[in-house]
């Protein structure tokens, strides 16, 4: 996929000193099965950030994390300056903030595509129809498929209800964007409309942080790559140094094993 | 898919042949009889049954209940032709079998009910009907409520009439149609309970539904005519109906759980997950996301239910309730009409009520399912 958006230089997008999600000291458990083992990871605004790794070792379940689909049992994840905690008000203001693109899509195949879109505006942030509308005709208008409004997601292909589910996320007009292995359920002619949506997502600053296999998107958009294995951060770093020269043994041989496909 | 390159110089196909009738063989009468009736040994042997079978039957079933039928006169005409349908046994006593001892000045409030509730179900049934929602929310609320009213009476100057003079198919509606009403929420309640995190919740409401589940419903009507009463302090006193309302209610809201959380079941965990991922809060993603897609999936289970409640209704006579079934039953053995042929007309009478208000449900639910299943598949 190196040949998505080659030209643009990571560097030049613009990263503020803020930090919107701090993670200190995380641990999680599944049953007696330490999942993730003592996370640690600051994500400042306008960042993005992708996660590799090898299957199991903890990637989907660190982002579930950060907008608590799945609980975490010691540490702390602060997403801006809201502490997730047991607390159900403050997940429901972290939510709000945080946009998730799921590997399977995840759409209400009973609604609509337009109406998939205004569903959380209306229902979460009060909207009213008409501006729901609205707003979600502009971002499926920016995700390229504004005439399949009317449709119901399983009349369209998996990119594009990749895209479909990429602007219902946008539509609550969030500070972050969760992606989730967003493009290894597609094939491969779909993969690129998706990430080339992706690509101009990055390039308006949006703070992203991506799981994906996808090694010319983590070339071309990341500002940092992290590599994850058996529950840990192995590896951090931009993407020339990562790439070029992984420092740790598993990092070469994992990348070793997927540029070989 | 194949790659194009190999068709290169290969035999390649404009499309324009021109259709042609179909052969003769593949339609017609002859050929359908071939291909559903005598297709194979055992289906021709098969056939050849059923017709026996219908030959023996329907005819003789005909007979009695239509052409050599009592149409007219009283029990005396029935008396002369016991051989056959005496419909003016039906005919002399429908008002009862209808209103049970409903008092005959009061009995425009049934009529009102009945005809709102008809009107209602008819305009539910059309798409294009304006108002839709709110139809069906004034349907499922305050009409319940106002008929309540309405038919005990004892406001805005109508005369009381107590439950206990009420009878025949409007006692059975009343005690379905409660049923229903109240087991639909009830079950989706119990069964989003039985599925919740909580487990204090969980064991409640499991205990609850496996409680009523698993005891016949002759046991929880008579529980609640004759055991009830035990518990409450002696001076209160508990409408007897009301007490078979809810026993029936409660039984159908355990089955009622259970078919609900098989729809739930059903819905993937990508769609909590979807719908928690964009800050939907519980209520709301169980009433918008998860619940129109697990009870459209199990409309026909719901229905199913619904249909056995209606059924279930008659047991009521047991405990001193006269429905339908019950009503007919009294009449039968009304000395005027001792004829051996009305007993036989009664219970088909009653049997063929119940038979067309359970098929129209059944095709309700069919028309239903259809309708919403066009437009999308998941
Ligand atoms: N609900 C769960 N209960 C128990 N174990 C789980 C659960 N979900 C995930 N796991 C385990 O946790 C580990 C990490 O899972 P996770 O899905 O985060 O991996 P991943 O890095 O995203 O892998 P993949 O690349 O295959 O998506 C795996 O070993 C998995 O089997
Ligand atoms: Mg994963």
């Amino acid at each position: 996929m190196n040949d998505t958006a080659t030209s643009t230089q990571p560097a030049s997008l613009a990263v503020s000193d803020e930090v919107v999600i701090r993670i200190t000291d995380m641990d999680k458990w599944y049953g007696q099965f330490h999942v993730l083992k003592n996370i640690n990871l600051e994500v400042r605004r306008g960042e993005r950030i992708v996660i590799c790794g090898p299957s199991g070792s903890g990637k989907s379940t660190l982002i579930r994390c950060i907008n608590r689909l799945e609980e975490h049992q010691s540490g702390s994840i602060n997403v801006d300056n809201i502490e997730l905690n047991a607390d159900i008000k403050n997940i429901d203001a972290i939510r709000r903030e945080v946009g998730m693109v799921f590997q399977h899509f995840n759409l209400f195949p009973h609604l609509t595509v337009l109406e998939n879109c205004t569903l959380a505006p209306i229902w979460v942030k009060k909207m009213s129809k008409k501006d729901a509308e609205e707003v979600a005709m502009k971002y499926l208008e920016r995700v390229r498929i504004p005439e399949q409004a009317g449709k119901f997601p399983g009349q369209l292909s998996g990119g594009q209800q990749q895209r479909v589910a990429i602007a219902r996320s946008l539509c609550m007009n969030p500070k972050i964007m969760l992606f989730d292995e967003p493009t290894s359920a597609l094939d491969p002619e779909m993969i690129k409309e998706v990430l080339d949506v992706m690509i101009e997502l990055a390039h308006e600053g949006m703070t992203m942080i991506c799981v994906t296999h996808e090694m010319g998107f983590a070339k071309t958009v990341a500002n940092r790559v992290i590599f994850m294995d058996e529950g840990q951060i192995i590896e951090e770093n931009e993407p020339g140094p990562f790439f070029d020269n992984p420092q740790s043994e598993r990092t070469q041989l994992f990348l070793s094993q997927i540029l070989a496909h | 898919m194949s790659n194009p390159s190999e068709h290169m110089g290969g035999i390649v196909n404009a499309g324009d042949l021109p259709d042609k009738p179909a052969p003769i063989s593949t339609e017609g009468p002859v050929a359908w009889m071939r291909d559903n009736l005598f297709s194979s040994p055992l289906n021709t042997l098969l056939s050849i049954l059923a017709l026996f079978l219908i030959v023996w039957t329907v005819p003789p079933a005909l007979n009695w209940l239509i052409f050599s039928a009592n149409w007219a006169g009283g029990a005396d005409a029935c008396r002369a032709n016991t051989g056959a349908a005496c419909w003016p046994f039906i005919t002399a006593r429908w008002e009862q079998f209808l209103y049970g001892f409903y008092p005959a000045p009061e009995r425009w409030r049934v009529d009102i009910i009945l005809i709102v509730l008809l009107v209602g179900i008819v305009l539910l049934a059309f798409e294009r009907t304006p108002l839709r929602k709110w139809i069906a929310l004034l349907m499922l609320v305050p009409f319940p409520i106002v008929s309540f009213i309405l038919l005990y009476g004892g406001m805005f100057g109508l005369p009381v009439v107590e439950t206990s003079r009420w009878g025949g198919f409007m006692l059975t509606l009343v005690i379905a149609l409660s049923g229903i009403v109240a087991s639909l929420p009830l079950g989706i309640v119990l069964a989003l309970g039985r599925r919740s995190t909580m487990p204090v919740m969980r064991m409640v409401c499991t205990i609850f539904i496996e409680f009523w589940r698993g005891i016949p419903l002759v046991a929880v009507l008579f529980m609640a005519s004759v055991m009830f009463p035990l518990f409450l302090p002696p001076d209160v006193s508990f409408d007897q109906l009301l007490r078979a309302v809810i026993g029936v209610a409660f039984f159908a809201s355990a089955y009622m759980a259970e078919v609900v959380r098989g729809g739930l079941q059903a819905i993937p965990k990508g769609q909590y997950e979807g719908a928690m991922a964009l800050g939907l809060p519980y209520w709301k993603m169980m009433r918008l996301i998860v619940l129109p897609q697990a009870l459209k999936i199990v409309i026909p289970g719901i229905v199913n239910t619904f249909i056995g409640l209606f059924k279930d209704t008659t047991l009521v006579l047991i405990i001193g309730l006269l429905d339908l079934l019950g009503i007919v039953q009294s009449a039968i053995n009304d000395p005027n009409w001792s004829i051996k042929s009305v007993p036989y007309t009664g219970y088909v009478f009653v049997a063929l009520v119940f038979w067309v208000c359970c098929y129209a449900m059944a095709r309700y639910s069919r028309y239903i399912e259809a309708k919403l299943h066009t437009g999308h598949k998941r």
